[in-house]
């Protein structure tokens, strides 16, 4: 989101989701979409079937593979590479959109002549990938209009998570394939309302509609919406709440519908965190193992249980409405926090309805502004919506980009490797991934039939390094990396690149996450969740 | 706007979408042409032959309306003694081959069969001399979420297409021939088997009984809202009955799913009456968690956290929780705990 903001000036998806059926041309790097978007992947498949060229670009050979005209199976963290190889192909070959550049972007000759580095001897050694793929995706991306590109975690978490999302956007701004229906950058949000909770100010650095809190004037607005002195200092990001949790600076955590024992990289130092800060509270819906570590915890609500919004990955902010009364003494989140807030005796809490929580946040959030719940009865709106008689944006950046010069800013990007390296103690890589059947851990797990099609965490292994480790499909095994261990059964399949295994992380019996590297990405604190060196050994079942 | 054309049906002059088949252009105006393999959004391929018409003038001959375009000046009869004794004759066939046990049956009275018969007309006398001595296929009760009864199937091919035209999996088509004809997975193994991904594109388009959901009381009503799995942001309808979701159907008029939806969100809402759900405030006191009501447990986080403003203190907002919920939540950090530290799972 960091990249797409300094280069487009919105971390958003630029696109609607059916607007993908029409593209001519679709890439899709660092997305399993079938299984994390599956309807997303739907309007992929079905532009393929309409004759659009689909290429994929995963360390795995995902499901969407069957459907690609071109499969770029690269090496994990090597992403910026792929790209600029594929960009100093269309820039040698005249295919970049010199019109589009000229009027619309910025800074373009220093991105130029970051590509030196990469001819593409040095971009097949690097990335694995063979030159001739990269010349026919470069073509087919830079040649079929409109083209789109989607991402998603594949290419966020990594400690050269920003190099990536920027190498992406150079790659659309250079064929001219951003601002126009079915044409942009299309980063795939995970959750059902991360977007949301983005645009809410959930994030240490802004206030709601992305309104900086170390800007004056942004402080200024909210102190005299809300009544009170703000603090003009950026807050901790999510890693490092955990690191300043275990290193006591952090004494009381609020820690609302997540379950970091389970997701967050590096999961055995944010378990010690939440064991070290002195009062955890943890809201959520069930007990969870993270709500087993809390000092107090308060029952909330599920989606069925309330009113409210969510706004999804293509900016579209939604009515959801309660259908069952609340289970138990259970309570909306939000109710409970404005208790909290009246109790400190909080100005500004005295809400009794979701619809007038949403009339404060249109007055203080631009691009909600005309957005109602009135107006949400006859449909869902898309943001940006800056007024009651606006009908909602589908595509971003037609006419210019959100950044201070409205222009879209190229990048000049260098080849960083991942800060996991493979060694001899550790000489293969985890990478992960997200099962079609489970979202996280929390509500799937306690589906039965979910369970029943997926119930259990499975090692994909390539069959080579299998047989080099003498292990045999569905063998136990004990992966082991810098951080932890945990022991998992075998998958043997060619789905997994030799060098590299992958697993999920939805299984508390098995928690991928105590092997993950939580090295962040400088510019995001992305941790690069993606990549981490581990050896594995096989047990004796 | 769609270029028009008019053709003459049953004797009245019908208006229709240039384009359109014979077959859909006397659906748009409530004619009723039986049919049984016809879906809208499918490409058609004329399986079960029911959907006869005969069309007058230059172009006379009897044809399956679902594959007949509809040109402009047609004369099309649909009811016509010949078209009866062949349609009377497939229905009959159709359900000599059919386990008719229509009041257990989950497609009771949505049944296109049903609908079929009823029109048609059926001759119990005729139907027994036509009944095959009792070959019950055993029902595949492989998957958790629906049943596949072969007994019930009419070969249709909806699910067929459903699966390979609009999901694009493939996991099942037609398998063996003649009589022995099934729609089946590769090999003919157990659904649970096959590369069904359970989406229930099928279940929701199989006009007869055939493909029926497991465990769903019909709902008294139904809640239009959002998936909460991810970030799609599929519009859904939840079936409820007696305070508890019982089912989830796609909102056709959400422009993020059109419809349509994947495992998690048609199947996945089973989580919110699972008996683990928390239901009171819990204090750990002792190293155990103690029930506790709102007051009690409101005042102890309210007291720690007055003593722990400013930087002691973050928040780790959800993003699971509701744009209200979320705005709550930072507002709160940053207005009453008087510090900026609040972010959720975006950036992991």
């Amino acid at each position: 989101m960091a990249g797409l903001a300094a280069s487009l000036g919105s971390g958003a998806m630029t696109n609607a989701i059916s607007e993908l059926g029409s593209a001519s041309a679709i890439l899709a790097i660092g997305t399993n979409t079938t299984a994390t978007h599956p309807i997303v992947a739907l309007q992929v498949k079905d532009a393929v079937r309409n004759g659009s060229k689909l290429i994929v670009a995963n360390p795995k050979e995902i499901e969407l593979c069957r459907f690609a005209d071109v499969f770029l199976q690269h090496k994990p963290g090597t992403d910026v590479p792929l790209l600029m190889g594929m960009m100093r192909v269309i820039v040698e070959e005249g295919l970049h959109d010199k019109s589009f550049i000229e009027s619309r972007c910025e800074d373009f000759n220093a991105s130029e002549k970051s590509l030196a580095e990469f001819d593409l001897n040095t971009v097949e050694k690097i990335t694995g990938v063979p030159q001739d793929k990269i010349i026919q995706a470069a073509r087919i991306y830079a040649t079929e209009t409109p083209a789109s590109i989607i991402y998603c975690m594949g290419i966020t978490q990594h400690v050269q998570g920003t190099d990536n999302v920027l190498a992406i956007s150079n790659l659309a701004l250079l064929t001219g394939n951003i601002g126009k229906p079915s044409s942009g950058v299309n980063p795939l949000r995970g959750q059902n309302n991360v977007q949301g909770a983005c645009d809410m100010g959930c994030l240490p650095n802004v206030y709601p509609g992305y309104q900086a809190v170390t800007s004056p004037e942004a402080k200024a607005k909210f102190e005299s919406a809300w009544g009170v002195a703000l603090s003009d200092t950026a807050g901790l990001t999510h890693t490092k709440i955990f690191d300043a949790c275990y290193e006591g600076t952090i004494k009381a955590l609020y820690l609302v519908g997540e379950n970091p024992v389970l997701s967050e990289a590096d999961a055995s130092h944010a378990i010690e965190a939440m064991k070290k800060v002195d009062f955890l509270v943890v809201q959520d819906i069930f007990m969870t193992e993270t709500a087993e570590l809390a000092d107090v915890v308060l029952p909330a609500v599920t989606f069925a249980e309330k009113d409210g919004t969510f706004t999804n990955t293509e900016r579209r902010v939604q009515r959801v409405r309660k259908a069952i009364a609340s289970v138990g003494d259970a309570k909306s989140d939000w109710w409970i926090t404005c208790q909290l807030a009246k109790r400190l005796k909080g100005k500004g809490f005295d809400f009794s309805s979701s619809a007038e929580i949403m009339e404060e946040i249109s007055t203080l959030t631009p691009s909600y502004k005309g957005i109602t719940y009135t107006r949400l009865e006859k449909g869902s709106l898309q943001w940006p919506c800056p007024s009651e008689d606006h009908s909602g944006t589908p595509f971003l950046h037609a006419e210019k980009f959100g950044t201070d010069s409205g222009k879209g800013k190229f990048k000049p990007l260098t080849y960083r490797k991942s800060a996991e390296v493979t060694d001899s103690e550790y000489p293969i890589l985890l990478t992960t991934d997200r099962s079609l059947y489970h979202y996280h851990s929390t509500m799937t797990r306690r589906v039965y039939g979910l369970n029943v099609l997926n119930n259990e965490e499975l090692m994909n292994i390539h069959p080579e390094d299998a047989s080099v480790l003498g292990i045999e499909d569905g063998q136990m095994v004990k992966v082991v990396s810098r951080r932890g261990e945990v022991e998992v059964k075998a998958l043997v399949t060619e789905n997994c690149p030799q060098g590299t295994v992958s697993m999920t992380f939805h299984f508390f019996e098995t928690p991928t996450n105590v092997l993950t590297c939580c090295e962040l990405d400088p510019v995001a604190n992305t941790p690069t969740t993606k990549v981490c060196a581990v050896r594995i050994e096989g047990l004796n079942s | 706007m769609a270029d028009k054309i008019e053709l003459t049906i049953n004797g009245q002059l019908v208006t229709a979408d240039k384009g359109m088949t014979i077959l859909e252009a006397a659906l748009s105006k409530g004619m009723y042409i039986p049919h049984l393999c016809h879906h809208r959004e499918l490409e058609p391929v004329g399986a079960c032959r029911l959907c006869l018409v005969e069309i007058d003038g230059k172009w006379k001959k009897t044809v399956i309306s679902c594959k007949t375009e509809a040109k402009e000046g047609m004369v099309v009869q649909t009811e016509t003694p010949e078209i009866s004794e062949i349609r009377q004759a497939t229905v009959e066939l159709l359900i000599a081959d059919h386990d008719v046990d229509c009041l257990a049956c989950g497609q009771n009275t949505r049944c296109a069969l049903q609908r079929v018969a009823d029109h048609v007309g059926l001759n119990k006398k005729r139907l027994q001399r036509l009944k095959p001595p009792e070959k019950k296929l055993p029902i595949d009760d492989s998957n958790p979420f629906f049943n596949f009864d072969p007994n019930q199937c009419v070969l249709c091919g909806i699910c067929v297409r459903t699966c390979d035209e609009l999901q694009n999996v493939q996991a099942i088509d037609y398998a063996y021939r003649g009589l022995g004809t099934k729609i089946a997975g590769f090999g003919d193994k157990l659904r649970i088997e096959s590369s069904c991904e359970s989406c229930g594109e099928c279940i929701v388009r199989c006009p007869v009984g055939a493909l029926t959901e497991k465990d769903s009381p019909k709902p008294t009503h139904q809640v239009k809202t959002v998936c909460s799995f991810c970030g799609c942001g599929c519009g859904l309808l939840l079936g409820v009955r007696d305070n508890r979701i019982v089912s989830a159907q796609g909102n056709v008029n959400s422009p993020a799913n059109k419809g349509r939806l994947c495992v998690k969100g048609r199947f996945g809402y089973k989580f919110v009456n699972h008996p683990d759900r928390l239901t009171s405030p819990l204090i750990k006191r002792n190293g155990e968690f103690v029930k506790a009501d709102w007051d009690e447990a409101l005042d102890l986080v309210t007291d720690t956290f007055s003593k722990n403003k400013g930087e002691k203190f973050a928040a780790i907002a959800s993003a699971k929780a509701t744009n209200e919920d979320n705005y709550i939540l930072q507002k709160f950090t940053r207005a009453v705990m008087g510090t900026n530290n609040i972010d959720h799972c975006a950036r992991l």
